[in-house]
């Protein structure tokens, strides 16, 4: 698709930007939509419903309602409406919406179906509710201190316990995904646009608004339940329960279309000589989550649906005493959440081996093996999920086919450990920071995955299962491996995205504090639950004080640890502006050949590939120099 | 950026020493490591051997040690040579590497080899668990039931969890309900853990015993005592707001001791034994009482 | 200014505004407790005057949820907190005031008096062991220190039932009191076993899993 001639509207000055479809609508109409839903749910059942006395003194109905027609509200008054009504009235098909430069800033902060802004948006969104779960996690903390002096209530401390977890599980889903595969996957692939750019808008704005209603738990009441949601327990909740359900609904909708997206992306829209022995292994990894993305999330939100008719309509699918299951519940919730942690797993290991060879200067090394490994792990994943119930009491008969589905799955998450390996085998390797945040990643995974193996076995698992051990595992799998992949992806590509250099100093010292903290505050956790420490307590055995202070102070670190990188943020990209080079770390890449700035349409021309996505070593053009493109 | 991205020319002499210092570093962290972790921390791993039952994860977390600590010696020690051997000394140089994209032959031992590991600690694993029930909730048809329990039928402890308390039930002492558990010593007991409303987990870590309680389902969990002991029990599923607090202590104690217990039990509960429903083993407490 | 400054500026004065609201909404939102009330030192020892009301009425965020309340020996002065203070290996002597109407139990364990001295309570002046499981309208149990105390309902054909909290003691009610021996310093959980949580799923949502209601803590100094 060559450049098409746009009619641009000059740009608005002033208060004028604001007018139009944008996030300042949107909110307003949600706000209204709220009200509106409110109001509509108290007329069907009145202040309560009927079926609970009135002392309940909560309509869980006026309150879905209300979140769904607020969100309704949000969506329209961004614009998301406007299209398909053009095209119902008869107006031609488009796929751009305010694409150019023209519009400023205000790109930002609407509706735009340029794949790059979706990215930024992404990166700030993401960006900002991880540090809103990341403050939940220190407010933990903080309780953890003291067994016996309670800083929040019982009932608060618990609903920031699912509050960390609900939002950085919410989040961080869509953490690479979202920034780095939207920016990176069309590019790489040779194109200029995603499969569904409006899709790809939609999915950022209504995973913003997820977070808002997660929040607005705390006017509510909050939830007792964790991420994990149980009924019959959450059942049992006041109206905070429903923040829950509607958070994790909305996300389920958002991943599920930012995968289908991606896949949809990468399947119709390569360049000529792109196929698929040749597409850069970031894009496997991103469509290996992908296809997670379209299969997992969908089983949750039916899940929650059914939640939902249980608290409004009066339905019994989870409560025992009329004819419901409790299990019914696990085993629905784990058929989504086993997936569910891949995805958090599978575009850090993207990430890693795309990085590898740039600082190793050599090619990725097993490049077919990676990428059986990548599918291998997303396959496998579907077929692991009962080892989170080990011991609640599920036919004894099956654990032994889970207990080696989920050892099955080290294999070819071993994979990629042999090919990063490999990749690194006399190399000239540079240890730059997204390499430093590479090597964490290898160090932190191993842990995590090992510690995987002892939850895997029944015998060790039935000691570990719920205990501060799991914890310490998935914190160093999701933390250790997705978080630090997650860095070492921004250090390395968000001075080509955005153009700025990061200050040096200030990224080494975040990098060490954050993996001396991190492994200092989530190593005593293997301890704390060996000793028999449960999850999701606000007390514990004086004994384990000493450990549970030792883990609180090093959290504290890692939070230094953020505010560090976050002035970097604001130093770099806000007040000093230095240009970044254009391609600082002499990859051999496309998205580094690429123009400064990144022009709106990607290139001139539709790239033609050369046979290598990993030239190291060997006498061959990189990749866009053959057609001429870029700049 | 004068970097010259020329193709590498491997500037290693023709026979270099890369591989053998990398297995010689590897056997010696392993043979620090191994040993320090199963023969010195080994007999004390977690959860210890208060009964059999955790005895056995004992050997299972032994077994599971025994074979990680090389597995991270080897990724470990691997990374940490690289980095150092091959580390580009002088950071204004970007020259490339020799274009090597594979090795069927590490990749096929690679394979071979994490796959016997896997297949071998998932059959162990397997064996061990079916053993003696390795003290995990399994369900009201469990498998594997200990082979003492043909010959002497064990005592049946039944644990109720409601929100937010355990209380324990012996339907083979008139049904009597108590507060705390109190086990004779080296005895098979039959624990049949239930719910009166949500999703709670009897855990007593010494034991080694962990069982889910779900209402209206019973899931039985063996252990096998031995000598006399004090525990704690723990909730280990969230269950509300109280479920930090949900737990409470309980002792073995010699036959003898316990019999006179539970007499003094039976004794002290009879007005509440009257009304208790009979003995079953789920409960449902009707109605829902939404009360009011 | 340069275009620096100002920059640096307005980034700074926005931070510092963001970390003071959130600051604020933790230090003062977040971590609201209801404050924690001694017991009365009386010459007759450690006194607790305690009431559970059908409804926790004005005085309360929910007003339409059962409730306890601090109260004194002539059933005033209704405080809305569930944290209560007393001296450690001290005997407590604790009345209740019981003006809700009977819910019954979940677990008829629970009908039993446990963990008081002498094993009884004191309900109307009578010394009761057991009470039917139909009967209690909620009961008082801190469950660390094996107390565990039925408190019986007011019949459904009362005369002058309280509605909601304040109540007097010219409504119906039952009185309970019994003593418990503290123990050393430490924080302890109290809860009521009753489901009466009237409205929620099983009787255990809203005020049974809220601070303040139906649960709360012992704290021995």
């Amino acid at each position: 698709m060559s450049a098409v001639a746009v009619t641009v509207p000059a740009r608005r000055s002033g208060w004028r930007q604001l007018l139009g479809f944008n996030v300042f609508t949107g909110v307003l109409l949600g706000l209204g939509g709220w009200f509106l839903g409110h109001f509509i749910g108290t007329q069907i059942h009145g202040e309560s419903l009927e079926y609970y006395s009135t002392e309940a003194g909560q309509n869980d109905i006026a309150i879905f309602l209300g979140y769904g027609l607020g969100v309704l509200g949000f969506l329209i008054g961004l614009g998301f409406l406007n299209y398909p009504l053009r095209r119902m009235l008869g107006h031609p098909p488009s796929l751009a919406e305010r694409e150019s430069e023209e519009y400023g800033l205000m790109r930002y902060f609407s509706l735009c179906t340029d794949h790059k802004v979706v990215a930024k948006q992404y990166m700030v969104g993401i960006g900002f509710w991880f540090a809103v779960g990341g403050l939940n996690a220190m407010m933990i903390r903080t309780e953890l201190l003291r067994p016996d002096v309670h800083t929040f209530g019982a009932d608060t401390y618990l609903t920031l316990v699912g509050m960390h977890g609900s939002m950085m599980m919410g989040t961080m889903t869509s953490g690479i995904l979202g920034p780095l595969a939207n920016w990176l996957v069309p590019i790489m692939i040779g194109s200029r646009r995603m499969a569904f750019s409006r899709i790809e808008s939609f999915t950022f704005w209504i995973l913003m608004a997820a977070e808002v209603l997660l929040v607005t738990t705390l006017i509510f009441g909050g939830f007792q339940t964790g991420w994990t949601g149980y009924q019959p327990l959450g059942d049992q909740g006041v109206a905070g329960y429903d923040a829950y359900i509607g958070f994790f609904a909305l996300v389920g909708v958002s991943m599920t279309l930012l995968g289908f997206n991606i896949i949809a992306t990468v399947v119709t829209m390569r360049a000529p000589g792109m196929s698929w022995s040749r597409l850069p292994i970031f894009v496997w990894g991103a469509l290996s989550t992908a296809a997670l993305m379209l299969l997992a999330p969908p089983m949750l939100v039916a899940t929650l649906l059914m939640a939902m008719l249980d608290r409004t309509a009066q339905t019994a699918f989870f409560i025992p005493g009329n004819g419901g299951s409790s299990y019914l519940f696990e085993n629905l919730f784990w058929f989504f959440g086993h997936p569910e942690v891949y995805i958090l797993a599978l575009p850090g290991f993207g990430i890693v081996l795309e990085l590898l060879p740039v600082f190793s200067r050599k090619p990725l090394w097993g490049y077919r093996l990676a990428v059986a490994g990548m599918l291998g792990v997303g396959f496998l994943s579907f077929f692991v999920w009962q080892h989170h119930l080990f011991v609640s009491g599920i036919d004894a008969d099956v654990r032994p086919f889970y207990m080696l589905s989920t050892e099955l799955i080290s294999l070819p998450t071993g994979f990629i450990f042999l090919c990063a390996m490999g990749t690194l085998w006399r190399g000239r390797i540079r240890l730059t920071v997204p390499m430093w945040f590479c090597i964490a990643w290898a160090f932190n995974f191993l842990w995590g995955g090992i510690s995987g193996v002892f939850n895997s076995d029944v015998p060790s698992d039935v000691t570990t299962h719920g205990s501060f051990f799991v914890m310490a595992h998935f914190h160093y799998t999701i933390m250790g491996g997705l978080v630090f992949a997650f860095f070492a992806g921004i250090y390395y590509w968000a001075p080509k995205m955005y153009g700025w250099k990061f200050n040096e100093t200030l990224a080494k010292i975040h990098f060490w504090l954050l993996f001396v903290a991190f492994n200092s505050t989530f190593g005593p956790l293997f301890a704390l639950g060996f000793m028999g420490m449960p999850r999701r307590v606000v007390t514990y055995p004086l004994g384990m004080k000493f450990l549970n202070d030792w883990v609180s102070a090093s959290a504290y670190t890692i939070a230094l640890a953020m505010l560090i990188f976050l002035a970097n943020v604001i130093w770099s990209f806000v007040i000093k502006r230095e240009p970044a080079e254009s391609n600082p770390w002499h990859a051999k890449s496309i998205e580094f050949e690429l123009a400064d700035p990144v022009p709106v349409y990607n290139f001139e021309r539709i790239p033609v590939f050369a046979p290598d996505p990993y030239p190291y070593g060997v006498e061959q053009p990189a990749p866009a120099l053959a057609s001429g493109g870029g700049s | 950026m004068s970097a010259a991205t020329t193709p590498g020319q491997d500037p290693q002499p023709k026979r270099d020493h890369h591989w053998r210092n990398v297995v010689i570093l590897w056997l010696l962290a392993s043979a620090i490591f191994d040993p320090l972790i199963l023969i010195v921390w080994g007999p004390g791993l977690p959860p210890g051997n208060a009964s059999v039952q955790a005895h056995g994860q004992v050997i299972d977390n032994q077994v599971l040690f025994g074979v990680a600590i090389p597995v991270a010696a080897a990724v470990i020690v691997y990374f940490a040579y690289v980095l150092w051997a091959f580390r580009e000394r002088n950071p204004e140089v970007v020259v490339d590497g020799p274009p090597i994209r594979g090795n069927a032959t590490v990749q096929f031992w690679w394979l071979a080899i994490t796959t016997t590991i896997v297949l071998f600690l998932a059959a162990f694993g397997t064996i061990r668990l079916l053993e003696d029930g390795s003290g995990g909730g399994q369900g009201p048809s469990p498998i594997a039931v200990p082979a003492s329990a043909t010959k002497d039928p064990p005592l049946q402890v039944q644990v109720i969890a409601q929100q937010w308390e355990f209380t324990y039930r012996y339907p083979s002492y008139g049904g009597v309900e108590t507060r705390f558990l109190e086990l004779p010593a080296n005895t098979l007991i039959e624990f049949h853990v239930t719910s009166l409303d949500v999703i709670h987990s009897f855990w007593a870590y010494k034991l080694g015993v962990k069982a889910d309680a779900n209402p209206g389902v019973d899931d039985v969990a063996y252990v096998h005592t031995v000598g006399p002991t004090t525990f704690t029990v723990h909730c280990a599923e969230l269950c509300g707001l109280w479920h930090g607090y949900m737990f409470n202590s309980g002792r073995v104690v010699p036959k003898a001791q316990f019999a006179s217990w539970i007499a003094q039990q039976e004794r002290t509960y009879a007005p509440a034994t009257k009304v208790l429903p009979p003995y079953s083993k789920t409960y449902f407490p009707s109605p829902l009482r939404r009360g009011g | 200014m340069s275009s620096l400054t100002k920059r640096a500026l307005a980034v700074a004065i926005a931070f510092a505004a963001l970390g003071a609201g959130i600051g604020a909404y933790v230090a003062v939102y977040l971590t609201a407790a209801p404050p924690p009330l001694a017991a009365a030192q009386t010459p007759a020892g450690v006194q607790l005057y305690v009431a559970t009301v059908p409804a926790a009425g004005p005085l309360a965020s929910h007003p339409t949820w059962v409730s306890y309340y601090r109260v004194d020996a002539q059933s005033h002065h209704w405080r809305h907190t569930t944290t209560w203070v007393v001296p450690a290996h001290a005997l407590v002597h604790v009345t209740i005031y019981q003006y809700d109407s009977s819910t019954g139990l979940r677990n008829p364990f629970l009908s039993e008096v446990a963990g008081t001295v002498g094993g009884v309570m004191m309900l109307n002046g009578k010394a009761v062991r057991a009470v039917s499981p139909d009967a209690p309208a909620h009961t008082f149990a801190i469950p660390q220190l094996g107390v565990s105390v039925p408190l019986p309902g007011v019949s459904d054909n009362a005369k002058n039932p309280c509605g909601q909290a304040p109540c007097s003691l010219s409504n119906a009610h039952e009185t309970i009191s019994f003593t418990f021996r503290a123990p050393g310093r430490g924080l302890y959980r109290w809860q009521c076993f009753v489901p009466c949580a009237a409205g929620f799923i099983q009787g255990n949502g809203g005020p049974m899993q809220t601070i303040g209601y139906m649960g709360g803590f012992i704290k021995v100094v």
